[in-house]
């Protein structure tokens, strides 16, 4: 008798074969892509480009490719503080990004406002967008938006397509 | 054949767009490729940082007024120490002047790298932004070293220093200075002489001296229109008309020329950073002696009862600075940065403003796009250098 393990199931042992389900390879192609939208608004913009240069190279993640067009894009990164005039430009560049899209909130300012408590600035931008993934820091390290970048793609893997 | 009519095109460009630098949003109105008129709308990055300081303690400004230009955040920290300095009638002693000096230069190099990489990379060499960034994460080292932060330090305080320098400091700064000459070479290897490069910035944007001091234009912009006005050599501050250096300037106010006026600012910088760096001892002050705002040396504060009240002031109150205003102007990465700050006598700012000159850059863009094509907005943009977060702060 042949052990299950054994059991070719009809199939030719030479041809290498997985079995997954379509939800699961449609969510794996997804954050093995993702392109992030062009949209720096202070300081952590330029740690956003510092992570995308020469040392980090978020393109070791697959999510190098940022695009200039949010309708080309699908991760948002709130990159800095966001002020009240800003607001519905980003809340326009949220809606024109197609689904599915995610957020992250980058720093202190973008997530709780930091350090300006003001008349000025939207004291956490998810008073204006849903936020997936918050990354702290003022500005935060590369390191550690990576990091954000990282836990994002596995909850899109953990995700209903 | 009747006549043709035609309208012009009202183009909206920003806030949201990859080469306005931040959030900054230019109404052009178009007639073909041709720029008719250009309106620029300011504030999309309004932090209202001059009032939140008005409710902080004196030295608790210091990280905000760095978060303020944050490409030149040092500068911002070093203009605002300066300022209250000046109310408090405070003397730096030789060495921490000679520190100063040496970050704000290594500032003013880190913020042309940045601009580097970025105008370069807008009006088409992509690569240059990587080349310019991986000098720029040297800089961020020492950053790293000094405070424990890559991007504000908030190393410079009022009353000199935040701590003593770490150890192992001088070999970092040497390191970099002997490598950076030949990366200058390199960039300027990659640009000065590419047609491509040449042909999108020569005879693009072009201001003249009177034009460039009609808008209040200063820095880079004004130099490469032909004014020699560097606050570092015209009002001499934290012991800069000790060193020797040249102020690098230009006749044809192009963008050409701002190129290769900030190309030279930062062989100038490397010419001071050396010198500031021969100067400083590895072991020395890092402060002034003034018991009001500088804290005791720990030792002190646990051996001796007024120390430890002096420290528990100064950490629980603050300090007080005598009523008054100054102004203090530096030359920042992107020209004149001046810092005012008004004081009632109490241990907050009554006003703190500043001059800020991504502002003045902003209100000359009409004129310097006008009857251009509408692709050199992108290089006009990018060589004057304009930063949101200094313009709306």
């Amino acid at each position: 008798m042949i052990h299950p393990d054994e059991h070719d199931h009809g199939l030719d042992p030479d041809l290498p074969i997985l079995t997954t389900t379509v939800e699961r390879i449609v969510q794996w192609a997804r954050k093995s892509a993702i392109w992030p939208a062009q949209f720096g608004l202070a300081c952590c913009a330029i740690e956003m480009m510092a992570m995308a240069a020469s040392r980090y190279d978020i393109a070791r993640f697959g999510a190098e490719v940022f695009r200039g067009s949010p309708r080309q894009s699908d991760l948002m990164i709130v990159a800095g503080r966001l002020s009240r005039k800003m607001a519905p430009a980003m809340r326009r560049v949220y809606d024109q990004m197609p689904e599915p899209k995610w957020v992250i909130s980058m720093g202190a300012c973008a997530s709780v406002g930091g350090v300006f408590d003001n008349y000025a600035i939207v004291q956490g931008v998810d008073q204006v967008v849903p936020v997936d993934v918050y990354v702290p820091g003022c500005p935060p390290r590369p390191e550690s938006l990576i990091y954000g970048i990282v836990q994002l793609q596995q909850k899109i893997l953990r995700s209903r397509a | 054949m009747a006549e043709l009519r035609t309208e012009t095109m009202t183009v909206n460009m920003g806030p949201q767009h990859p080469s306005t630098h931040g959030v900054l949003r230019l109404v052009l109105e178009l007639d073909g490729e041709l720029i008719q008129s250009a309106t620029p709308t300011i504030g999309y990055l309004h932090t209202g940082i001059e009032k939140t300081a008005e409710q902080k303690k004196w030295q608790q400004v210091i990280p905000l007024v760095e978060r303020m230009d944050y490409l030149g955040a040092q500068s911002n920290s070093l203009a605002y120490a300066l300022c209250v300095e000046k109310l408090l009638g405070l003397e730096m002693p030789q060495r921490v002047k000679d520190i100063r000096v040496l970050i704000a230069e290594l500032q003013r190099l880190s913020s042309h790298l940045i601009w580097l990489g970025t105008h370069s990379m807008e009006i088409g060499a992509v690569s240059m932004l990587f080349y310019a960034i991986r000098e720029r994460e040297l800089l961020l080292n020492i950053n790293e070293l000094l405070a424990g932060f890559r991007f504000f330090p908030s190393y410079i305080r009022i009353g000199g220093l935040r701590e003593a320098l770490p150890r192992g400091f001088h070999d970092t700064v040497n390191a970099f200075l002997d490598r950076f000459p030949t990366k200058l070479d390199e960039y300027e290897g990659l640009l000065t002489k590419n047609d491509i490069f040449l042909r999108r910035t020569e005879g693009v944007g072009v201001v003249s001296e009177e034009q460039a001091l009609a808008w209040g234009l200063v820095g880079p912009i004004a130099r490469a229109a032909g004014s020699d006005y560097d606050v570092r050599k015209y009002f001499p501050y934290s012991s800069y008309e000790t060193y020797d250096f040249n102020v690098p300037t230009a006749t044809e106010g192009d963008v050409f020329a701002r190129y290769r006026v900030r190309m030279q600012e930062m062989r100038e910088s490397l010419k001071i950073c050396r010198q500031a760096i021969d100067r400083i001892a590895p072991f020395g002050e890092w402060a002034c002696d003034d018991t009001r705002v500088v804290p005791p040396p720990k030792d002190k504060v646990y051996t001796e009862m007024e120390a430890l009240i002096q420290h528990f002031l100064i950490y629980s109150q603050g300090f007080t600075v005598p009523a008054g205003d100054a102004y203090v102007p530096i030359e920042g990465p992107r020209g004149e940065h001046g810092t005012y700050v008004v004081s009632d006598g109490t241990n907050r700012p009554w006003r703190v403003k500043m001059r800020a000159p991504s502002f003045m850059a902003i209100q000359a863009l009409p004129s310097l796009v006008k009857g251009g094509l509408i692709a050199d907005v992108v290089a006009v943009i990018g060589s004057n250098d304009v930063v949101m977060g200094d313009c709306d702060r």
